[in-house]
């Protein structure tokens, strides 16, 4: 396995950073929207080779951990900066299954009127600045967001979500900077799964610690295991009060994977099969069932019940972007001044 | 006009602006030296002392991050007004402008808007250089999303500014730098110029000259020339490039019969060529000539005082350039 190794400083340190788990209700939760996420995926998976989503869809499977236990540390009010591999973001952040189906699939009832589709995905009631096709270019709007959170006092936070890809992007030094010299309340938050598209990071990429570019600013950086929802969570937990309470930027490195390809049409021959496999092994949906279950919390008819029910909850989702009208010629130029 | 005082292009931008952060808190300035320094052309003076360091915010040389950031804060509610010191740094916000603040309102269905100004100074004439003097606002200009704002006198930098920043949208407001000191009468209290209204600065019967930014005085300067020789000259300020005010321009062209179009950027796919083709499909029955377009030479900008004028004309060589449209000579 090429990637992922957490150095042994990092493994140390998660291993101190290991957490109990939370309320049951909580737990119940993060359980839920990580299983929601995975069936919307798989959904879109199964829409694109249908050929009922054109373009291009880059999917977050084995990711969900990273987007579930930062999310839940965040209020409706905080915002968040997304990236192309956004979807589980969005329905970490409290996105309307139905509206994100009928955008990837470029119907007027999305949440860009299906103009925007996968890539540019916006959701103003639960503060999400978008999914973004350029690498990195969310990045600065998070801080924006930040900014403008500090001159409003109320405490509320940013979040930017990027990947490895991303790290050798200008733009996030020259966004770090500027956090850093202002203390803003924005927390970078890195997804590491070790490919930048069809190329390992470990290619295209100097520094054997990625959190060491948060520390250059000196920013807190910490390096998590983003395969368990529970130290993400923790993790996330930190940075963010250090936020809320006017203590400036943090940096967290979450180590983890995409089953898939850069984008759903990508058969990912740059990968071996062991590897895949290797980490599917970390599968954090399984995890955090076995963690409930060692604690007694559910039992596994539990767990297959909350799958079943996100799974009707996408698949209806899917019944109604189906149904759902395409865009009419009188949309192309709405909306183009506000 | 109404309370007017006679002062510079400079101090009525900066008029717009104080009296902008005045009635609105969620105004706030952001760029390079903006702040204590007062600006590299002195164009913020003051503000940084009546509104302190939260609202005018003197940034790292960052440019694309810095802009990021200022979209980020128009998203979530700010109306930042962001400088690029010289209009050549563009550039370096581009991906920011094009890909994220010019789509945003249209991606997001009107979730999210991006009221922002983007400021810049440009202009050839002050021997600053291939990437110091560049006018690259036809960049913009091509740009869906974006409005596009060039005042050439005093007054309407003013109003412009002001409904710039009031404005829901991305604005980008191209200064002259060689405006700067140009005086002229400008109202003391609010006032607003709609943007995308184009303004005649001099009625004329013979030829019109449609002219943006500081070209509007080498073109009020050349009718004036032509005045002599009992040419009259019609002199049309688009004020903005987008929303562009094709009824004024198409109107004037149809009185006169005759167009020239000047402007202070690269002549090569710029933005006479716009303009010219807009009014060939608008009123081509009414021409008497072909529509002449004038612009920056297509080299970069020379350093030297003894080259750089050669870049775009003066006065006496656009009237003889009207002058050889009206004796068909060209």
């Amino acid at each position: 396995m090429r990637h992922g190794r957490l150095e042994k400083a990092d493994a140390d340190e998660a291993a101190v950073n290991r957490v109990v788990l939370p309320p049951k209700d909580e737990a119940i939760s993060l359980l839920r929207t990580m299983q929601l996420i995975r069936a919307f995926e798989e959904q879109v998976r199964s829409l694109f080779f249908g050929g009922i989503i054109p373009g291009l869809v880059h999917l977050c499977a084995g990711q969900e951990a990273v987007a579930v236990g930062v999310c839940s540390q965040l209020r409706t009010s905080d915002k968040i900066a997304s990236n192309h591999r956004g979807h589980g973001h969005c329905l970490a952040k409290g996105a309307d299954v139905r509206r994100l189906m009928a955008e990837i699939m470029g119907r007027r009832s999305g949440y860009g009127l299906g103009r925007g589709g996968s890539l540019h995905i916006f959701d103003v009631v639960n503060g999400n600045l978008g999914t973004n096709g350029i690498v990195g270019g969310g990045i600065p709007l998070a801080v924006g967001a930040a900014f403008s959170a500090k001159r409003n006092g109320r405490g509320d936070v940013a979040v930017c979500f990027f990947g490895d890809g991303a790290l050798n992007q200008g733009l996030l030094f020259e966004a770090m900077n500027m956090a850093a010299i202002w203390r803003l309340p924005v927390v970078f938050v890195c997804e590491n799964n070790g490919y930048g598209e069809f190329t390992a990071s470990e290619h295209v990429t100097a520094g054997r610690d990625p959190k060491a570019r948060g520390a250059s600013f000196d920013i807190p950086s910490e390096a998590v295991d983003g395969m368990d929802v529970l130290a993400v969570r923790e993790a996330a937990r930190r940075g963010i009060s250090r936020a809320r309470a006017g203590e400036g930027p943090s940096f967290l490195v979450c180590t983890t994977y995409r089953y898939g390809g850069h984008h759903a049409g990508d058969k990912q021959e740059y990968k071996d099969t062991a590897e895949i496999e290797a980490w599917r092994q970390k599968d954090p949906i399984e995890r955090l069932g076995r963690q409930l279950q060692d604690e007694n919390l559910v039992t596994s008819k539990v767990i297959a019940a909350l799958k079943g029910a996100v799974e009707t909850e996408v698949r209806e989702a899917v019944e109604f972007a189906r149904a759902a009208p395409m865009p009419e010629p009188q949309d192309l130029g709405l909306h183009l001044y506000a | 006009m109404p309370n007017a005082r006679n002062i510079t292009y400079r101090s009525a931008v900066l008029e717009a602006l104080a009296g902008e952060m005045r009635r609105d808190q969620n105004v706030i300035l952001i760029g390079e030296d903006v702040g204590a320094a007062g600006g590299v052309f002195k164009q913020t003076d003051g503000l940084h002392a009546e509104f302190g360091e939260e609202r005018v915010i003197d940034t790292p040389i960052s440019e694309a991050g810095a802009f990021g950031l200022a979209i980020g804060a128009a998203m979530a509610g700010q109306r930042p007004v962001f400088e690029v010191m010289f209009g050549d740094f563009i550039t370096l916000v581009m991906d920011q402008l094009v890909n994220q603040a010019a789509k945003v309102n249209y991606m997001s269905a009107g979730q999210f808007s991006v009221p922002l100004v983007l400021r810049t100074a440009v202009g050839i004439g002050a021997n600053l250089g291939p990437q110091h003097s560049q006018s690259l606002h036809a960049w913009t200009a091509h740009i869906p999303g974006l409005k596009v704002v060039m005042p050439s006198t005093p007054a309407d930098a003013k109003g412009l500014m002001t409904a710039a920043i009031r404005d829901d949208n991305p604005v980008v407001f191209f200064e002259d730098r060689m405006l700067y000191n140009v005086s002229g009468e400008v109202p003391q209290f609010e006032h607003v110029v709609p943007i995308g209204s184009a303004e005649v600065k001099r009625p004329g019967r013979d030829v019109s000259i449609i002219a943006t930014s500081r070209m509007v005085h080498i073109a009020l300067a050349a009718a004036e020339l032509l005045a002599h020789e009992n040419v009259s000259v019609e002199v049309v300020d688009p004020r903005s490039l987008v929303p562009l005010d094709i009824d004024t321009l198409v109107a004037s062209v149809k009185k006169t019969s005759r167009a020239v179009v000047v402007d202070g950027g690269y002549r090569q796919y710029g933005v006479t060529g716009e303009i010219a083709a807009t009014i060939a499909e608008e009123a081509f029955d009414w021409l008497d000539a072909p529509i002449m377009r004038v612009g920056g030479a297509n080299v970069p900008i020379p350093f030297s005082k003894s080259i750089e004028p050669l870049m775009l004309p003066d006065a006496a060589k656009l009237a003889a350039i009207v002058a050889q449209l009206l004796h068909g000579t060209r």
